[in-house]
């Protein structure tokens, strides 16, 4: 009948969004939190999710790592990277005009591209089968077990974040320094420190995400990074940027919402879905789901 | 005559009254101080009066026209112009530049002239550079005119914004907190010059000042300021004496 | 004879110069064929680092979907032409009207967004033009716009290129353009000096996307094809890096990166990717260093020279 395969579709396509979505919240963590605390857009934020599949890559294929170790190992070395960049080309221009930051944060994203390029070629590369791939049949509805680990991991390490943020010192402090960074200062807190701390961790979930979309989709290349970065950034936005849960529900509905759009409308129109909803948010509710609203001081 | 009649003026932001109950009256050619302890919302109020923020409810009338609901630019052109707090000139434009903008409302010529130059593109440009360097030359900054705002020492910097706000040609001129950051000889100076706008130039000022030297010494009359509401009216003496006042400032309970 | 007046003259005859120096070496095969390319590269480049300094540089509003502007001239121009048959004058007019008309109506709505939401806000517009041109059929979808006729010669875009300079210049040194540059350097102050600050905006938005639609009709009729590929964010960050490199607020800073960088991206031509990476590295350094860019906000003028060879007037006309 008409109705119950119009219903099943939906709700396919509410699984297939709900996995993706945890993909783009885990990416949009690190926006949120890099924006919440220093005021800059770090365009080479998807780059470093696409590090993360490479550096799991190389640890699953090279060192013949398993799923864990390998993930653990791509989130310290894009933690380790993340660090860097901030120390080497955000730092210098702590008080620079806004838009010599975002050229340098682009110029980042672009080394990080192509200078992939230049080191890993830009042959994609596939991962080795990590698990057993198998598919789940629930009520005509399809899931397969690499969505559930993406499900399971995503929502295992956005509640380890949550509890750091929330009932931890470091927590307190990276509250406190993108509540008001001089106060902070002023009270002690180390804010270089707490900066790269944030770097640190926003970076280590977008390599997570990375490993895992490595293992879903099982290519990766060193443009990967770019359209999900770009959504994962609509996803932060839409949650209101610089507040935690606002990436997290953002990504998730956002994912959902390109899944419905390519699953009911087509495909072609997936990415342009994003960006629509940029601009609405932009020109509607610019303080996105959960964000609140600063005007200038006169 | 009054020029600007303000009635029952409240802004609202949220659930807090930053401005409630805000009445005043101010005729041509006075000098009229509003003072008020920090926090106060004299701001709020100049803001309100020059459009930056829309009122919660109340009226504006300046010249018998509404002021509710305009535009800051629009504000302007009307012939109210303003200083600010914190100084905001054009920090990387030249001195000159700086004033040159003020007559931008006045500009006789549209796009396609200026960028053909035919028509009145020169003979407005020299009318506007001319205007630019009397104005200058009466606030002493005409030999600083190539320099960059942003060098410009402190006290010249507050000189060149109440210079650029009365090239505007205003009918009233709001400053706010133009002595701040002066020592006692800079402040006796601006004493003076104000005086002077009013006088030579004919103007209506309305200035918020914390510097009771300043406020005492040059306003005609002044309203205070507490919690958003006015207070308290009348001249230097009267205010100086008033009980509520000086709760206000110092906090005890009288009124 | 006015001062200003004596300069523009000075500066046409220094053009005319330059056109005729620059037409003898190609019609005498001094300069071959892929140099011609890069010689009209480099004119289609200024107009489009120019144009966008208006935006961003001297009106001071992040524009990063400048590449949107130059697909809707590209695109129009070429359906005008080889759709409708009608002269190329005639296309060039209406890709600029087109992009013009497009900057209008999003300016409009948008710039009231300040800082990075209105950068990422015209980030998103550029690729949701790029992406819906790629979904329409009639101008060739993913495939693009081919069969489109070479007329853009040296001639063409070089006259296009000095309108182009001409027009922005005579515009940013009237009342009109020190409007524009108020609300760069402080947009409050600039609204309380009676400036319409949304009205300049949007002309500056307008003016500057219908030049791009200019150097978008140029790039089309000189590539036979026009191909959403081409005008993806990267083309767009690649305007801006001219724009920020040469200075924001230089009309002669733009002009020397459109210069230096085409040249640049000609040498790398081969090496695609290590263009990208010294890009890369040329901006990041830059930016720490230098990030005001080569001219800051001023212009290479006669006074410099003046100035330099120890001649100094104080006191003369200020005007660029």
């Amino acid at each position: 009948m008409e109705a119950s395969s119009l219903t099943q579709q939906f709700f396919q396509q509410l699984i297939n969004g709900i996995s993706l979505g945890s993909i783009y919240a885990l990416i949009a963590l690190g926006y949120t939190m890099v924006y919440g605390i220093i005021r800059l857009i770090n365009f080479a934020h998807g780059d470093i999710y696409m590090l993360g599949a490479y550096a799991g890559y190389f640890a699953t294929t090279f060192f013949k790592m398993s799923f864990f170790p390998a993930l653990i190992f791509s989130m310290v070395v894009a933690s380790a990277v993340g660090v860097l960049i901030e120390r080497l080309a955000y730092r210098p221009l702590r008080g620079a005009p806004k838009i010599a930051i975002l050229i340098t944060a682009i110029g980042v994203s672009l080394l990080l591209e192509y200078g992939g390029m230049i080191l890993v070629t830009p042959q994609p590369r596939t991962f080795p089968e990590l698990f057993t791939t198998t598919t789940y049949n629930f009520m005509g509805l399809i899931v397969n077990s690499q969505q559930v680990v993406i499900l399971v991991i995503s929502l295992a390490l956005m509640f380890i974040l949550t509890y750091v943020v929330n009932h931890t010192k470091v927590g307190k402090a990276m509250r406190a320094v993108s509540f008001d960074t001089d106060a902070a200062r002023l009270m002690g807190i180390n804010v270089d420190r707490i900066i790269s701390f944030t770097f640190a961790i926003g970076s280590s979930l977008a390599a997570a995400a990375g490993i895992l979309v490595g293992i879903y989709y099982n290519s990766i290349d060193p443009l990967m990074g770019i359209m999900p970065g770009l959504k994962a950034f609509v996803a932060a936005v839409l949650g209101g940027i610089g507040v935690i849960p606002g990436a997290m529900v953002g990504g998730v509905l956002l994912g959902v919402i390109e899944a419905l759009v390519s699953g009911f409308l087509s495909s072609t129109f997936r990415d342009a879905a994003a960006f629509i909803i940029l601009i609405v948010i932009l020109l509607f509710r610019p303080a996105g789901l959960f964000g609140k609203n600063i005007r200038e001081k006169v | 005559m009054a020029l600007l009649k303000i009635n029952k003026l409240t802004k609202e932001f949220g659930g807090l009254k930053a401005v409630a109950n805000f009445n005043i009256e101010i005729n041509e050619g006075e000098l009229i101080g509003l003072i008020g302890p920090n926090g106060a919302g004299k701001t709020t109020a100049f803001n309100l009066m020059t459009g930056v923020y829309e009122p919660t409810s109340g009226e504006m009338l300046f010249d018998d026209k509404s002021l509710v609901g305009l535009k800051p630019y629009e504000v302007t052109q009307r012939g109210i112009a303003r200083t600010f707090q914190n100084i905001r000139l054009f920090s990387d434009l030249s001195v000159l530049d700086n004033v040159k903008i003020a007559y931008h409302f006045h500009v006789k010529y549209g796009l396609l002239e200026s960028v053909l130059r035919v028509g009145r593109y020169y003979s407005e440009e020299d009318m506007i550079e001319q205007k630019a360097m009397e104005c200058l030359k009466m606030f002493k900054l005409d030999d600083r005119r190539d320099e960059i705002a942003k060098n410009l020492p402190y006290g010249e910097q507050r000189r060149l914004e109440i210079a650029r706000a009365l090239a505007a040609q205003p009918k009233l001129l709001l400053l706010d907190e133009p002595a701040a950051g002066m020592n006692p000889q800079e402040t006796h100076e601006l004493m003076e010059m104000i005086r002077w706008i009013r006088d030579e130039l004919k103007l209506t000022i309305l200035l918020i000042e914390h510097d009771m030297s300043l406020v005492m010494g040059v306003c005609e009359r002044i309203y205070v300021l507490d919690y958003g509401s006015i207070i308290a009216e009348g001249t230097p003496a009267e205010i100086r004496n008033n009980p509520c006042v000086i709760e206000a400032y110092l906090g005890e309970e009288v009124c | 004879m006015r001062s200003k007046m004596k300069r523009d003259l000075m500066g046409i005859v220094g053009a005319v110069a330059l056109y005729v120096l620059l037409m003898g070496l190609i019609e005498s095969e001094v300069i071959g064929a892929f140099w011609q390319l890069n010689i009209v590269l480099i004119c289609i480049n200024i107009i489009l680092a120019v144009s966008l300094n208006l935006i961003t540089g001297f009106t001071g509003q992040f524009s990063i979907g400048h590449a949107g502007f130059m697909a809707v001239g590209a695109y129009m121009s070429a359906v005008f032409t080889v759709k409708l048959g009608l002269p190329y004058i005639v296309g060039i007019l209406a890709g600029a009207a087109g992009a013009a008309i497009l900057g209008f109506a999003i300016g409009l709505p948008t710039l009231r967004l300040k800082g990075d939401y209105l950068a990422i806000a015209t980030l998103g517009l550029g690729e949701i033009i790029r992406i819906t041109i790629l979904n329409i059929p009639y101008v060739g979808g993913a495939s693009g716009l081919m069969g489109i006729p070479r007329y853009t010669t040296f001639t063409w875009a070089f006259l296009l290129m000095v309108i182009t300079v001409l027009f922005i210049k005579n515009f940013i040194n009237s009342s009109h353009g020190r409007a524009c540059i108020s609300i760069r350097e402080n947009e409050i102050a600039a609204e309380a000096m009676g400036v319409d600050t949304t009205k300049y905006k949007v002309i500056a938005f307008t003016i500057g996307a219908a030049f791009a639609g200019v150097a978008g009709g140029l790039f089309s009729h000189y590539f036979y094809i026009a191909h959403p590929a081409s005008f993806t964010f990267m083309k767009s960050f690649d305007i801006l890096t001219m724009v920020v490199l040469g200075g924001m607020g230089s009309i002669t800073g733009s002009i020397t990166t459109a210069i230096l960088l085409t040249y640049l991206s000609a040498e790398l031509a081969s090496y695609p990717e290590w263009r990208m990476v010294i890009y890369a590295l040329l901006l990041i350094v830059l930016m720490i260093y230098r990030p005001q860019g080569l001219f800051g906000n001023k212009e290479l003028s006669l006074k410099m020279f003046s100035r330099i060879l120890g001649g100094g007037q104080r006191g003369a006309a200020q005007n660029k």
